[in-house]
């Protein structure tokens, strides 16, 4: 034991200023691994990601199917892609709840001890849940393919709204993070988390077309971040486009991140 | 930059919580090398103040330094100075001991294969290896305690906050993180420990702060602080307790002072000025037909120090005739530094 401590009363070694770029993203990734154990010991952080695709894929399909598109099969191809991007929100939504969890326990006063980066903490989850996002996208599209689904983009098209899905939710979930950081308690950021979630959802053209919506409600639906990814999932997967809705998805998700990652760490990282 | 004396130098801390002033204005220079102990009851701002100093909780008023980096302007600098051992373990309770600190040796830098050799070698300087494998969630509190200091040890910090080390430890878990606290001073560390415990502090800290409704109340080594108090105390318990008082006026007609009496148990304790009046005082007894079963001369404890300076005690040393004490020492200077 003495042998082991006796080098460490070097108080003049060099310090560093700030962490790097190569460090922080290290951190980030170590972060992740630390949530990836956590999240496979407790196998209830798959529930939501599994369990409601494979339910509201179904029961969507089935009752609004011949009431919107005439059959079930012709709803297809709008149910799947409105699911997507309904799940990719819900899932991120658990990224609010789960930090704010996690920040109560004693093991976050040791990652704000430590000389580490400040965003790694909340990034390295965010990292991780893209294994939750990645299921999500993956049951939605098989259950969607066993109901009849024939995608017109191909292979490609779906792929791409697959990954379009994914970078979705992992954007998203920088709202939530925010939420995490700045409310006293978990049912708290759930309750806001809802009260976000629900408009983002159903003010989109995720399960009706906007045409058959006030035209008030149009103008809210046209600006919703969630009717950006619905219209670029459905060019890329049933018609294989990628057209002016996909860039402008992913410029509404980069901003989202740009916004909410920025204020997250701050508000994080306040008490300095 | 780090060329200070200094472990840490702090003028003028101030915190509040809404308009609850926990830290009140709090001067603390530590040595390297040393063990400084910041003594306290329950809410008396410890935790805070270690807080502050360690870039977890943001310092409202005054200065800080930490090996002369200053800790409002650098705090990443400061975390790469300092291992903090929080009051309540800072360890991830889903992940297994391993787990917990290879991961806090990957956030330090190493690779993997350094992180798992580190973590390994201090399971095996704690006696945890045997654990190593299980989930911190099924650990006792004292292995967790354990784990928790492992965790600080990692990135080799020349100063160590130990908040409360051994609260809740049995005797034995105690001795032993005593121990440790030794060797690290040894290998050149400084440590910064809080406690409620007056043994803790007598027993490890060269140097004492008692803190008190977040100011200091006096500074010194722990023999300062009981000679502050000035007197020893004659310890005596009566034969007969009906004889309390009458015990009482004879030791007072011979010291001047008037005794702390436990009446219950027949105890009267005795303030000495010297330490030599004690045989007045027996002999007085003797003259006035009072027999005594036990009588011993005392040095007064940090307790009784304790009590002295703050005016009230603490938790362990609340007694029946705690008020009395206090009474009977108001006229004891504040500052001893
Ligand atoms: N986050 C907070 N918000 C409001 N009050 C706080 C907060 N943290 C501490 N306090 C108050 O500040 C005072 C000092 O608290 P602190 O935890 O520093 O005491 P302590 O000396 O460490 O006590 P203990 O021996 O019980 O650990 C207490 O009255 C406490 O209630
Ligand atoms: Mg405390």
């Amino acid at each position: 034991m003495a042998a082991l401590i006796s080098t460490y009363a070097v108080a003049d070694r060099p310090l560093k200023a700030h962490p790097g770029v190569g460090e922080t993203i290290s951190q980030t990734l170590t972060m992740a691994h630390r949530a990836y154990l956590k999240m496979m010991r407790n196998p209830e952080q798959f529930f939501d990601v599994t369990i409601q695709p494979l339910l509201f894929t179904a029961m969507f399909a089935y009752i609004f199917g011949g009431a919107i598109s005439g059959d079930v099969k012709a709803y297809l191809p709008t149910i799947i892609t409105g699911i997507l991007a309904q799940t990719a929100l819900t899932a991120s939504m658990s990224r609010g709840t789960q930090l704010r969890e996690d920040m109560d326990k004693g093991v976050f006063d040791r990652f704000k001890a430590l000389p580490i980066a400040r965003i790694a903490p909340l990034a390295g989850p965010a990292v991780a849940d893209l294994l939750r996002y990645g299921i999500a996208a993956t049951l939605t599209i098989a259950v969607g393919l066993a109901m009849g689904y024939r995608p017109g983009g191909g292979v490609g098209g779906v792929l791409a709204g697959w990954a379009l899905t994914i970078f979705a939710g992992w954007s998203l979930s920088w709202i939530f993070t925010w939420l995490g950081t700045i409310m006293k308690s978990a049912g708290g950021v759930q309750g806001t988390g809802m009260m976000i979630m629900f408009p983002l959802t159903f003010l989109s053209p995720a399960f009706v077309p906007k045409e058959t919506m006030p035209g008030w409600l149009q103008a809210f639906v046209d600006v919703n971040p969630v009717t950006l990814v619905i219209n670029a999932t459905r060019d890329l997967m049933n018609a294989g486009d990628v057209t002016l809705s996909v860039v402008w998805a992913l410029v509404g998700c980069a901003a989202v991140v740009a916004v909410f990652a920025p204020i997250s760490v701050r508000s994080y990282s306040k008490f300095l | 930059m780090t060329t200070t004396e200094l472990a840490v130098s702090a003028s003028g801390l101030v915190k509040t919580f809404g308009d609850f002033t926990a830290v009140d204005g709090i001067d603390l220079e530590i040595r390297r090398g040393e063990v400084f102990g910041v003594l306290g009851p329950n809410g008396a701002g410890k935790t805070t103040t270690l807080k502050m100093l360690a870039t977890l909780l943001p310092i409202d008023a005054g200065k800080a330094e930490i090996f002369g980096v200053d800790v409002k302007a650098n705090p990443h600098q400061v975390r790469q100075l300092v291992g903090v051992t929080g009051q309540y373990a800072s360890v991830d309770e889903n992940l297994t001991a391993t787990e917990n600190l290879v991961l806090f040796g990957r956030l330090l830098g190493m690779s993997g294969k350094a992180a798992r050799a580190a973590s390994e070698e201090l399971l095996e300087s704690f006696g945890l290896q045997e654990a190593a494998k299980r989930q911190i969630s099924k650990f006792s509190g004292g292995m967790r305690r354990r784990l928790d200091l492992a965790a600080s040890l990692l990135s080799r910090p020349p100063l160590i906050f130990l908040d409360e080390p051994t609260t809740g430890l049995d005797p034995r878990t105690r001795g032993q993180m005593w121990d440790t606290i030794r060797t690290l001073v040894a290998g050149g560390s400084t440590v910064l420990l809080t406690t409620q415990y007056l043994d803790e502090a007598d027993q490890l800290a060269d140097r004492i702060a008692v803190i008190d409704r977040g100011a200091k109340v006096a500074e010194g080594t722990s023999e300062q602080l009981k000679t502050s108090v000035g007197s020893s105390t004659l310890h005596l318990r009566l034969s007969d307790k009906h004889q309390v008082a009458a015990a009482a006026a004879v030791a007072e007609k011979v010291t001047g002072e008037r005794p702390v009496l436990t009446p219950e148990a027949g105890g009267v304790n005795v303030p000495l000025a010297d330490a030599d009046r004690a045989a007045d005082v027996l002999i007085g007894l003797r003259h006035a037909g009072i027999s005594i079963t036990t009588a011993n001369v005392q040095q007064p404890t940090l307790d009784e120090v304790f009590l002295a300076l703050t005016g009230h005690g603490t938790e362990s040393a609340e007694n029946p005739d705690g008020p009395a004490h206090a009474a009977n020492h108001t006229d004891i200077p504040e500052e001893v530094a």
